[in-house]
C-alpha cells in the first residue's frame, strides 16, 4: 500500500533523521573552532578581611575583571556561563575552590568585557587560613551550544596574596 | 499512483530532503546562523511534502494494462478440482 499516510510517515522519518545529522554535523563543526581567549583580573582593594565570630575567615574583595572571550563563541553557540573561584591550598584540602563572581554572556557583543565589582559572593575560607595565603583566581566558562556537546575551559591567574593580618 | 509513480516519488523524497539539508548546512555555516538553516531546513520539508505527498497527475503516467475480460476467458484458471478430490479422499 502506497497511500497518501504511508508517503507522509516516510517523509516524516526521513526528515526528522536528517535534522538529527545537521544537528550532529553542527555540533562537531564546533571543534573546528580554535579558541584565543584572554582574561585579566586585578584586585584593586580588599575591603576587609576578618574572621567571623565562629571562626571562618572572610574576605570582601573588589575586582577588576577584563576579557576577551568572543573566540569562543561559534555559529552553535547559545550563550556562555563564566565565574571567577579563588582556588588556594590548604593543609586540610589539595585544593579549595570558592566561587567570587559569575556571569551569563547571552551573544558575542557582550562578550568583550571589562566589570569593576566587589566579590558577588563571599569569600569564606573553611577555617581561618587565609591570612597571608597566596591564591589564584580562575576564570572557568561553559560553553551552553545550541545543539550538542557543552565545552568548558578556564584560565588560571596566580601570584595574588591576602594581607597578613585582618583588617 | 502507479508502480513508476511510486518510486518516483521516493527518490524524489529522498534526493530533495538531502539537497535541502546540504543547502541549509552549508548556508548555515556560511551565515554563521543557526537559525538559518533550520529555516531553509523546514522550508524544505514543506516543499518536499507538498511534491512528494498528494497523488499528482504526473505520478500516474505509467497506468497498469489489465488485460480484457474477453482476453481472461481464453486462459481460464486452473481448476481446483484435483485439491478438492484429495481433500474427499482424506475425509473419508
Amino acid at each position: 500500500m502506497h497511500s497518501f499516510g504511508y508517503r507522509a510517515n516516510a517523509l516524516l522519518t526521513f526528515a526528522v533523521t536528517i535534522l538529527a545529522l545537521l544537528c550532529t554535523i553542527g555540533s562537531l563543526s564546533d571543534n573546528l573552532n580554535t579558541p584565543s581567549p584572554s582574561a585579566q583580573i586585578e584586585i584593586l582593594n580588599i575591603n576587609w578581611f576578618q574572621k567571623q565570630p565562629h571562626g571562618n575567615d572572610e574576605v570582601s574583595l573588589t575586582l577588576n575583571i577584563t576579557a576577551d572571550l568572543q573566540s569562543l563563541f561559534t555559529w552553535n553557540t547559545k550563550q556562555l556561563f563564566i565565574f571567577v573561584a579563588a582556588e588556594y591550598e590548604t593543609p586540610k584540602n589539595a585544593l579549595n575552590q570558592v566561587s567570587l563572581w559569575d556571569a551569563i554572556i547571552p551573544a558575542k557583543e557582550f562578550a568583550k568585557f571589562s566589570i569593576h565589582t566587589s566579590n558577588k559572593y563571599r569569600f569564606i575560607d573553611q577555617g581561618h587560613s587565609l591570612r597571608g595565603k597566596e591564591f589564584n583566581l580562575t576564570l572557568h566558562w561553559h560553553v551552553m551550544p545550541k545543539t550538542g556537546k557543552m565545552f568548558a575551559n578556564k584560565i588560571v591567574m596566580s601570584g595574588y596574596h591576602l594581607p597578613e593580618d585582618y583588617r | 499512483m502507479d508502480w513508476q509513480g511510486q518510486k518516483l516519488s521516493e527518490h524524489l523524497m529522498q534526493i530533495l530532503l538531502l539537497a535541502f539539508a546540504v543547502v541549509a548546512f552549508a548556508t548555515g555555516y556560511i551565515m554563521g546562523s543557526f537559525q538559518m538553516m533550520i529555516l531553509i531546513y523546514a522550508g524544505g520539508v514543506v516543499l518536499t511534502t507538498l511534491v512528494t505527498v498528494p497523488n499528482w497527475p504526473f505520478f500516474n503516467r505509467h497506468p497498469l494494462k489489465w488485460l480484457d475480460p474477453s482476453e481472461a476467458e481464453k486462459h481460464p484458471k486452473p481448476q481446483l478440482a484435483v485439491n478438492s478430490k484429495k481433500k474427499s479422499v482424506k475425509k473419508n
